[in-house]
């Protein structure tokens, strides 16, 4: 019984807590921002290591962007992937979700071709676009069943090709079964995830990486990728407007905080008449016996 | 090679006014919402889209429509009638064993079929798990544009295209996305980023029955089971309707009893913000922001919070909004309605005790309430 083909994609992301508007011309100040391989995407690496640490296997990382993308496909290998796959192109310009994913649907058929892929992992959501839809786009394209969200693979089994995993909901966990391939993508927190060891990094330093142009990617059809493939387009970018006028604040004296206080709740009783009428309900009868059964 | 929020590309007038006299897009009139349910109810987010739709629809002179589906027909009729007062004009009802408990590929196989049926110019669905995961089959399979997590939703004057803004760049900027030369235009909208509309039972509205053909044999995926969740997990905080958060300025995890006691005191639920989470002070599902829950309670109360973007995209929308900060330059009083400078680890104990008496007093009181009302 062979190990599963696993493909899992990866994006390099600007590290956007790092990201500052100019206090004055409110655009993006982009310099100094470091690039890192997109947080959710380690999940979604760790699960697929975590297969192959029991069923072995090969696992190729797949990155879509521009050159200096390589830096995320080294981190991927670092941590113990075998095989990276650029696919870079200017053609791919300005691709918007739908465009980007034909354009990684069909690297994976490139990928496919080598050996035929039983698993594609994608984190649930990137940080700087936070749409969560290139992932289900590339089930679609690929025709493969779509499990998203998923937070534990209770069983994969090679030989029957089925699959049981647990999808996360705002309500609760759905336990479905399907058959593979399938398209996984992996909800945050699901694993504590590795740390490369020294080897592994050595490894990962010399390994070459495979960069695909747009034709090595087997993209035949200009018009499904780049600004010509995106169905959506910018209209304007701008800074969230501020509200006109600040907070009334309660000017008091040291020693006065209860007197503010009692003003304060005052004005909140006048804004929220509904809400303080409830507490003489439910709410406020029960707050004693609580704090004295905790 | 970014995503639909970050693209740098602006397109031209020329473009737009192409897509105004494609006769081909013209076809395709109405707003849309698919009504997420499940056999406890109807997501509260599908009638806030049902509002947004409403608004949407007399702009265009349009009609709204919603599609309500599910496994057995009983629980359906009553969200029907309920899309109809919350500003539905017609509803496309389907009932199929197939469809019973959510699913990708059922669900999804349904609205393509129903949007290539009907042509409708506007597509809405809630950024939930059920909404971001079958928007985004959807819109694949149609080819079209889809615009996640948006803020506000208009319409182009210039096109007649849906304007979609949505937050980029981790909050700090906001953006607008058109879907011109593609149709139906599709967009998510996160829970209680849009105001609930006012039911309206006298509104009247066609329901309308819709057959799939559907087989299980032919779903691939089978859903064995449903697990709640438990205990913390169950939490919604954005359905709560008053809300105790916190930040940095609390100093240390135990110091979010004081905000505990006081949203127990309130009726209400604590939150905090993406600093204290990863402090590890309390629990990632009380999040609240850009990477967390949006929320819109009554009340808000903020409590060492400095109020970064990121953290106000999530809750700006309440109705009242209290800040209590140390710093009187702390961005937080900028959203805020009413604010106080000082500690908030002295103040809250203090504000506690006056709600814990105001509940005594207005209990001790409460015929004269009741009666008065």
């Amino acid at each position: 019984m062979r190990g599963p083909n696993i493909v899992v994609c990866v994006k390099q992301v600007p590290d956007s807590a790092q990201i500052r508007v100019h206090p004055v011309t409110g655009t993006i100040m982009r310099q100094g921002v470091p690039a890192v391989l997109n947080p959710y995407d380690l999940f979604a690496l760790e699960e697929a290591l975590q297969i192959k640490d029991r069923l072995g296997g090969r696992i190729v990382a797949l990155c879509m962007g521009p050159p200096q993308a390589e830096a995320a496909l080294r981190k991927a290998l670092s941590l113990g992937v075998d095989d990276a796959v650029l696919v870079s192109d200017r053609a791919f310009a300005g691709s918007d979700t739908l465009a980007t994913s034909f354009a990684l649907a069909s690297a994976i058929r490139q990928v496919g071709q080598e050996q035929p892929v039983d698993l594609v992992f994608t984190g649930k959501q990137t940080i700087d676009g936070d749409t969560g839809q290139v992932g289900p786009g590339v089930a679609k394209r690929l025709g493969m069943q779509l499990l998203s969200y998923v937070c534990r693979i209770p069983i994969l089994d090679m030989d029957s090709q089925s699959i049981v995993v647990h999808r996360w909901t705002e309500k609760g966990v759905q336990v479905l079964k399907s058959k593979l391939p399938c398209l996984i993508t992996v909800l945050e927190g699901t694993s504590e995830g590795r740390f490369a060891s020294l080897p592994e990094m050595i490894r990962a330093a010399r390994q070459p990486i495979r960069v695909w142009n747009r034709q090595a990617a087997g993209i035949e059809d200009l018009s499904k990728i780049g600004l010509k493939g995106s169905p959506t387009v910018v209209g304007k970018v701008f800074a969230p407007s501020r509200r006109a006028e600040r907070a009334e604040c309660i000017e008091w004296e040291q020693d006065q905080a209860e007197k503010a206080v009692s003003l304060l709740w005052e004005k909140i009783r006048a804004r929220q008449p509904e809400l303080v009428e409830k507490l003489s309900g439910d709410n406020g009868g029960e707050n004693g016996q609580e704090r004295v059964s905790e | 090679m970014s995503e639909s929020g970050g693209k740098p590309a602006e397109r031209k007038g020329a473009a737009r006014r192409k897509a105004a006299l494609d006769p081909r897009l013209a076809e395709y009139r109405g707003v849309w919402v698919f009504v997420e349910r499940d056999e406890q109810g109807v997501h509260p987010v599908s009638w806030e889209l049902l509002g947004a739709a409403r608004a949407l629809a007399d702009q265009l002179g349009s009609e709204v429509g919603a599609v309500v589906a599910g496994g057995a027909e009983e629980s359906l009729e009553s969200h029907c009638r309920d899309a109809v007062a919350y500003g539905a004009d017609r509803v496309y009802q389907t009932v199929h064993p197939v469809l019973a408990g959510y699913r990708n590929e059922p669900y999804a196989k349904l609205l393509c079929e129903l949007v290539k049926k009907h042509k409708p110019e506007i597509l809405l669905l809630g950024a939930t798990s059920l909404g971001r995961d079958l928007a985004s089959s959807v819109a694949t399979t149609l080819e079209t544009g889809l615009t996640a997590d948006c803020t506000e939703l208009a319409i182009d004057r210039e096109s007649r295209a849906l304007a979609a803004t949505r937050p980029t760049f981790g909050g700090n900027l906001l953006c607008t996305i058109l879907t011109l030369n593609y149709r139906p235009q599709m967009a998510t909208v996160r829970p209680r980023v849009l105001p609930q509309p006012k039911k309206d039972h006298g509104r009247s509205g066609q329901i309308q029955k819709e057959e799939i053909d559907l087989s299980e044999e032919e779903m691939v995926t089978k859903l064995l089971e449903f697990l709640p969740h438990a205990g913390g997990d169950r939490l919604d905080l954005s359905l709560a309707e008053v809300i105790v958060a916190g930040g940095k300025g609390l100093q240390r995890a135990a110091n979010f009893s004081l905000l505990e006691e006081l949203a127990r005191a309130l009726g209400g639920e604590v939150g905090a913000t993406r600093a204290a989470v990863q402090a590890g002070w309390v629990d990632v599902q009380r999040q609240i922001g850009q990477t967390g829950k949006t929320v819109r309670p009554k009340l808000y109360i903020a409590a060492g919070i400095s109020g970064e973007i990121q953290h106000r995209v999530g809750m700006e929308g309440s109705d009242l909004i209290v800040a209590i900060n140390t710093d009187p330059n702390a961005p937080i009083f900028e959203v805020a309605h009413y604010g106080i400078v000082g500690d908030a680890l002295i103040l809250l104990p203090l504000l506690t005790r006056m709600v814990r008496g105001q509940a005594v007093a207005t209990k001790t009181s409460g015929l004269e309430v009741c009666s008065s009302s």
